[in-house]
């Protein structure tokens, strides 16, 4: 690891000592926060009694059908908006806009359309993820050099193998960031609809503990959302460094 | 005008669409664009609607200011500091992409049901995207500037004024775009959870009456606002980039 990479690691456990400092001390009252030590061990017990895998399941799933829909879906409509530049003009406003409108307002219409079953939650966070994959597929197809698309042109290749090898592998950075944003915002859209609206999955279950205050169970569950995220979202990172080397080195 | 005939073709296709919607629908579902039209009419008139506003608003801008003069505060110093920055941009990279809203109860404990509450926990969904832009603007300045501004021995609160912000402002303005939205969703989250006052509670409130003009007239009052002020900092963004290429 780096020098940085350790300062980074040092700063994070300082932090979390320090919270465990506090808490220990009774600087910070239990009935707020608890000590990081006691969520750590609540969250294992929790795991352990199994009766939150039923939720985790669900939310997983939701967010993995919410994320692979936003990144195929976002990934059709950026390339079909870049093909009909009018539409695009027209589209942009909304793009620009989009995220100043709070989705969550339409989980109630959503169960109307869809039924009272997991099919809203995963529209919410699809919603809430596609954008990011649209506007980020714009950006990639917007900044190909055009050097190469007329080297193409000079070498006859053919529109399928202009877009494989020329228009895709020039974009991937752009691309990349948009999964980033899209795994990211489709645990928020399903975690957030779940938490303020409907019965079931992690989000509703941190939601029904805080309301029951038990402290322990809502910050054993934060602390296992928070470390499924940071895992997924490094997971996402590393495998991008990965990329972008491979396209440094030369073949 | 072309621009504006672009905008009104948008806004016709929403609006067909959203028709369209209601017809498969049903009024169970979503209310007519009209209906809703006419509902939002009756609560910009009435009395009882306005000190919703008003709170939803004073959060807002509470949450917005702090965001904003933190996020600067932080993202100069990151930018300006180049270990800081370093050892700080993943850890704001995931913070940025944590569910904020699971820490929402902790916010609650802390601030108490209230205005301070929605306050922070606004505060704490822009402040990051503010933070990442603006240290993202100050470490690509030119770095020619820094060494005129060393060679003309300007004091560090010169430098900050006379070249940082002004080189950094575009970018800056990028952030505020993304912060105001984030803010926005920040405040309206804490509404919509454990609130008793605001637009958020409002539209709460209608679903659990099920009362589906007044939800949806809330809804496209926000979103008229959000996107109008989404606007007006998106054409300030264009022009700062323009004016800096």
């Amino acid at each position: 690891m780096t020098r940085i990479g350790w300062i980074r690691l040092g700063v994070v456990v300082g932090a979390v000592l320090l919270l465990e400092v506090l808490c220990r001390t009774g600087v910070i009252d239990p009935q707020t926060v608890i000590a990081p030590s006691a969520m750590a061990v609540a969250l294992f017990d929790l795991l352990r009694s199994g009766e939150m895998n039923a939720d985790i399941a669900s939310t997983l799933t939701n967010v993995a059908i919410a994320f692979v829909a936003a990144v195929v879906g976002g990934f059709a409509i950026g390339v079909g908006l870049h093909a009909v530049p009018p539409l695009r003009r027209a589209a942009d406003p909304l793009l620009a806009t989009y995220y100043a409108i709070p989705f969550f307002v339409f989980y109630p219409v959503l169960i109307a359309l869809f039924g009272m079953n997991d099919l809203p939650i995963i529209v919410i966070g699809f919603l809430f993820a596609v954008v990011a994959m649209v506007i980020n597929t714009l950006n990639g197809l917007d900044r190909i050099p055009p050097v190469l698309l007329k080297t193409a042109r000079l070498m006859h290749m053919g529109p399928l193998n202009t877009a494989l090898r020329v228009k895709l592998p020039s974009a991937a950075p752009y691309l990349f960031t948009g999964v980033k944003l899209a795994v990211a915002y489709a645990f928020i859209g399903v975690i957030a609809a779940e938490f303020i609206l409907s019965t079931s999955g992690l989000g509703y279950s941190i939601a029904y503990a805080y309301n029951n205050f038990d402290n322990a169970r809502m910050y054993a569950l934060m602390l296992f959302i928070i470390i499924l995220v940071t895992a997924v979202n490094m997971a996402f990172y590393v495998w991008e460094q990965n990329q972008m080397q491979r396209r440094r080195r030369p073949s | 005008m072309r621009r504006a005939l672009e905008v009104l073709a948008l806004v016709a296709v929403l609006v067909a669409v959203w028709q369209a919607l209601h017809i498969v629908g049903g009024d169970v579902a979503l209310s007519s664009p009209a209906d809703t039209a006419v509902r939002a009419g009756e609560m910009l008139a009435s009395a009882g609607f306005w000190p919703h506003v008003a709170e939803t608003f004073t959060a807002l801008a509470y949450a917005l200011a702090i965001a904003v003069l933190g996020g600067l505060a932080i993202g100069l110093l990151l930018g300006l500091h180049r270990l800081s920055g370093a050892v700080a941009e993943p850890i704001l990279v995931s913070l940025y992409s944590l569910p904020k809203i699971t820490l929402y109860p902790v916010i609650l404990l802390i601030f108490g049901l209230g205005l301070s509450a929605k306050v922070a926990f606004g505060a704490i969904h822009g402040i990051v995207p503010v933070i990442i832009f603006t240290m993202g603007a100050v470490r690509a300045i030119n770095p020619v500037y820094f060494r005129v501004s060393r060679v003309m021995r300007m004091t560090t609160a010169d430098r900050i004024r006379s070249i940082v912000l002004p080189a950094a402002l575009p970018e800056i303005v990028s952030g505020l775009r993304v912060g105001f939205s984030l803010t926005l969703l920040g405040v309206m989250i804490g509404e919509m959870f454990a609130s008793q006052q605001g637009l958020g509670f409002l539209i709460m409130n209608a679903i659990g009456l099920h009362d589906v003009p007044t939800m949806m007239a809330v809804t496209l009052l926000l979103a008229v606002v959000a996107v109008a002020i989404n606007a007006v900092l998106l054409m300030l963004d264009h022009r700062l980039h323009r004016r800096a290429a």
